[in-house]
């Protein structure tokens, strides 16, 4: 009898494993009337600790993609090319993300890359792209100070969040500021550029203090914004990753809080931070960005539902993920207008080429950056932003004009000269 | 004056998250010789246990009783915790004693598959594992008498485990083509435990402003040590624990089970490390990478207390907390306002969190290089190394 229930168990593991391997197999998709096909390649961390936020930019990519696709893909000289993406996975570790690139580029051979989060995996990136001669798309807000033939950066430079922000917080809210970030190459360039802006406006950094990344000790930074700013004052956060939940709840308890005086700016928490973070923590503190899900226009409520619908009800959409989604299409449009999907063709016809996107239409400008809406919001209840100031349309300027050692300099990717990356103007 | 008073609390409070963080790990590794990797992400799961209790408690009880909520996860995270680092010790470590960089190996490999566990749990997935665990253990057990006195008996277990193995994989594949059973539980993001409003707001003694969830730690780490020491002081089963930490040959011909003190020993370690995991809610984030913020810490605390002793251990982080506020926060300015222009310029150098992060650990190597066994050395004669 035992027997017989064994066998039986085995066979019906024998059946299982294949109706699986069946069920895994099959669903080969419908391939359209394409005349041909070109590879992208998607580069994001998919694993780690960047996976948290990297994934959404990813989504937004991937969800880019299919939109192009299903009105017929990248239209080239008559023929309707399909848009199929290369997924690699930067494991949140910077050499990674090289070599991945690298693989990308001679393996698979891909027209263009999207990917990186980080400033560190983007600087890992950067040589393998222009060594290679090959181009990178990159849609992060960073801290500027760079401008590379081989990289088209569809996030803010400084000058369209950092530096509006801290104009309107002088503004508005005071002339005391206290800075705080992690410790790497983002914040420390970003303060370095805010203390030359407040030198020059009349604001007064009273207090700078680094944590390393995902440490969440922050006793001595609360004592220090105690000492320095006791009556009330601004706090300009730069903090990446899972520092900013210690921060946010330890500056809670410790009473620094908007009701006390306190306006907390900070440049790296979009919505789907706040969901992490817990919005009661983060109610009445401001952020910058270019997009907020909040924003009231049909452009911005087409793209929440569509990514809302993709993906579930739950998901919330934030800046990264609208640059993210933009540059496909920029790319897109940029190899139509080449009539040639050859990463130099595209790279010439970028320049100039326009698109609505959900934050209103955006152009690429010749520093192979884009001009951006800046906004100002306050975190709500309810974890969106309240849109506080909308400064318009912004240029981006990649050498930043505060700080003396690239005052002056500019880059230009439309002139034919050998240093057309950062001249003197 | 409120200086002092004001640097104490702070020390006290950074302090009083290291003693209760490396305390699991002092029993284990003090006690038992065992360097487990795997105590921060214990601790995660002590974190994730809060969450769950959290969620319960919003969802199902009368609002009333979620301010709560804490208090019923710290014995459940313990419980959680405990029992999941006995079935480690039961699974890997019991056959690595006295290998101890074996089971570091070991250990880690078990934290990075306690991490991936949490980030792709999903109820699909844990289907497929219970069923795979479960058969692995029973399969055995339904098999014909005769078979188990055969020269191929060995095989029988592994056949049977890498059978329900496959039952599991093929179930939770089958099950995950349903969408609500493939939502992963926790997913890789990190998830919000929402301190009750009694442990968010502060108090202030004379000037020193004290928030409510570090007193609540503090208060936690105390009662913790408490438990502790009296159990391993005057219960029967601590003072066999010491005894077999002490001579186990000799233990083990007196008639005190080993096996069963180190299994004990084990789920009592890990326990704790499950209660730090629901302290540290209070204070940061948790998610799956959790534990990996505070393991160097905790080793850092033993190792500089002296393996093998609480009071060490609990001198050793309340000394580390005190010195990296002091540093961290520069108030060795405040106090000598006129010190000499290169001081000032040193302290000040030193005086952000990483930078005094940096002169803490500098100043640990000095030390351990004085003093080899850290600040209270095991004394006596040891039979096993």
């Amino acid at each position: 009898m035992r027997k017989t229930s064994l066998r039986l168990l085995c066979g019906a593991t024998a059946l299982a494993t294949s109706l699986s391997l069946v069920a895994c197999g099959g669903g080969d998709k419908a391939s359209g009337n394409f005349d041909g096909e070109v590879k992208v390649g998607i580069l994001h961390s998919r694993s780690g600790t960047m996976a948290i936020s990297e994934n959404t930019v990813a989504e937004a990519e991937l969800m880019a993609i299919d939109e192009i696709n299903a009105k017929g893909g990248v239209k080239i000289g008559g023929k309707k090319l399909k848009i199929v993406p290369v997924e690699e996975d930067g494991a949140s570790d910077w050499p990674t993300f090289a070599e991945k690139a690298k693989k990308l580029i001679d393996q698979d051979q891909v027209s263009v890359v999207f990917g990186g989060w980080t400033s560190a995996s983007r600087k890992a990136m950067l040589p393998v792209f222009e060594a290679k001669d090959h181009f990178l798309f990159y849609p992060i807000q960073y801290e500027g100070q760079e401008c590379s033939k081989n990289i088209f950066y569809s996030g803010a430079a400084p000058n369209q969040q950092a530096e509006p922000a801290v104009d309107w917080l002088l503004k508005n809210k005071g002339k005391d500021f206290f800075l705080v970030g992690s410790d790497y190459v983002y914040p420390r360039t970003a303060n370095t550029i805010m203390k030359e802006q407040l030198k020059a406006n009349g604001g007064k950094v009273v207090g700078e203090d680094y944590l390393p990344l995902g440490n969440t000790e922050v006793a001595p930074i609360i004592a220090k914004i105690k000492q320095a700013l006791p009556k009330g004052g601004v706090i300009v956060n730069t903090l990446n990753g899972d520092s900013n939940v210690a921060f946010f709840k330890q500056m809670k308890a410790a009473g620094i809080t908007p009701a006390n005086g306190y306006s907390i700016m900070s440049f790296s928490i979009a919505e789907e931070e706040i969901a992490a973070i817990g919005p009661e923590y983060l109610e009445g503190t401001y952020a910058a960005w270019n997009f907020f899900q909040s924003l009231d226009t049909p452009a911005s409520k087409e793209f929440t539902k569509n990514f809302k619908a993709k993906y579930g009800d739950k998901r919330v959409t934030n800046d990264p993920a609208e640059a993210a989604y933009m540059m496909v299409y920029l790319w897109a449009a940029a190899a139509e207008k080449a009539g040639s999907v050859d990463d130099n063709k595209v790279r010439e016809a970028l320049v100039g080429v326009s698109f609505d996107a959900p934050e209103g239409k955006v152009t690429v400008q010749t520093n192979h950056h884009v001009e951006k809406r800046v906004l100002i919001g306050e975190v709500q209840k309810d974890g969106m932003f309240k849109i506080l100031e909308d400064k318009g349309f912004v240029k981006p300027v990649a050498w930043n004009q505060y700080v003396p050692e690239t005052k002056g300099y500019t880059c230009d990717w439309t002139q034919k000269r050998p240093d057309a990356g950062k001249y003197k103007m | 004056m409120d200086l002092l008073y004001d640097t104490l609390f702070n020390g006290l409070a950074i302090g009083s998250v290291l003693v209760l963080a490396a305390l699991g790990l002092a029993v284990v590794f003090g006690l038992m010789g065992v360097i487990n990797m795997a105590h921060g992400e214990l601790m995660m799961l002590g974190a994730y246990t809060t969450f769950v209790v959290q969620n319960i408690f919003k969802a199902v009880l009368p609002e009333a009783l979620f301010p709560v909520y804490i208090l019923v996860a710290i014995p459940l995270a313990f419980l959680v915790s405990g029992l999941v680092g006995l079935l480690l010790e039961k699974t890997v470590i019991r056959r690595l004693y006295g290998r101890p960089l074996e089971t570091l190996l070991a250990t880690w490999g078990v934290s990075l598959i306690l991490q991936q566990f949490v980030r792709s749990v999903s109820s699909a997935f844990a289907i497929g594992l219970v069923l795979a665990v479960a058969g692995g253990l029973l399969i055995p057990r339904f098999t014909p008498k005769r078979w188990w006195h055969q020269r191929w008996t060995p095989l029988l277990g592994t056949g049977s485990w890498v059978l329900s193995g496959l039952i599991g994989i093929v179930v939770a594949s089958l099950l995950g083509e349903q969408r609500t059973l493939d939502q992963p539980w926790f997913s890789a993001r990190n998830i919000d435990v929402t301190a009750p409003t009694w442990l968010r707001g502060s108090i202030d003694v004379g000037a020193v402003n004290m928030p409510a969830a570090r007193l609540f730690i503090i208060a936690l780490t105390a009662l913790a040590l408490v438990a502790v020491s009296w159990f391993l002081q005057k219960s029967v089963w601590g003072i066999r624990i010491r005894a077999v930490t002490q001579n186990r040959p000799m233990s083990a011909c007196l008639g005190i089970p080993t096996q069963t003190v180190d299994a004990l020993t084990f789920l009592i370690g890990s326990g704790l490390a499950g209660v730090a995991g629901v302290a540290v809610t209070l204070l940061g984030s948790v998610g799956p990478n959790l534990g990996g913020n505070y393991i160097v810490d905790c080793f850092m605390v033993v190792v500089l207390g002296g393996v093998g002793k609480l009071a060490g251990t609990v001198l050793a982080a309340l000394g580390i907390g005190v010195l990296s506020y002091i540093v961290g926060s520069g108030s060795l300015l405040l106090v000598w306002p006129a010190m000499p222009e290169a001081l000032n310029g040193l302290i000040s150098f030193f005086a952000t969190t990483s930078m005094a992060k940096v002169l803490v650990f500098a100043l640990i190597v000095v030390f351990l290089q004085i003093r080899p066994a850290g600040l209270f050395p095991q004394k006596g004669r040891m039979v096993e190394a």
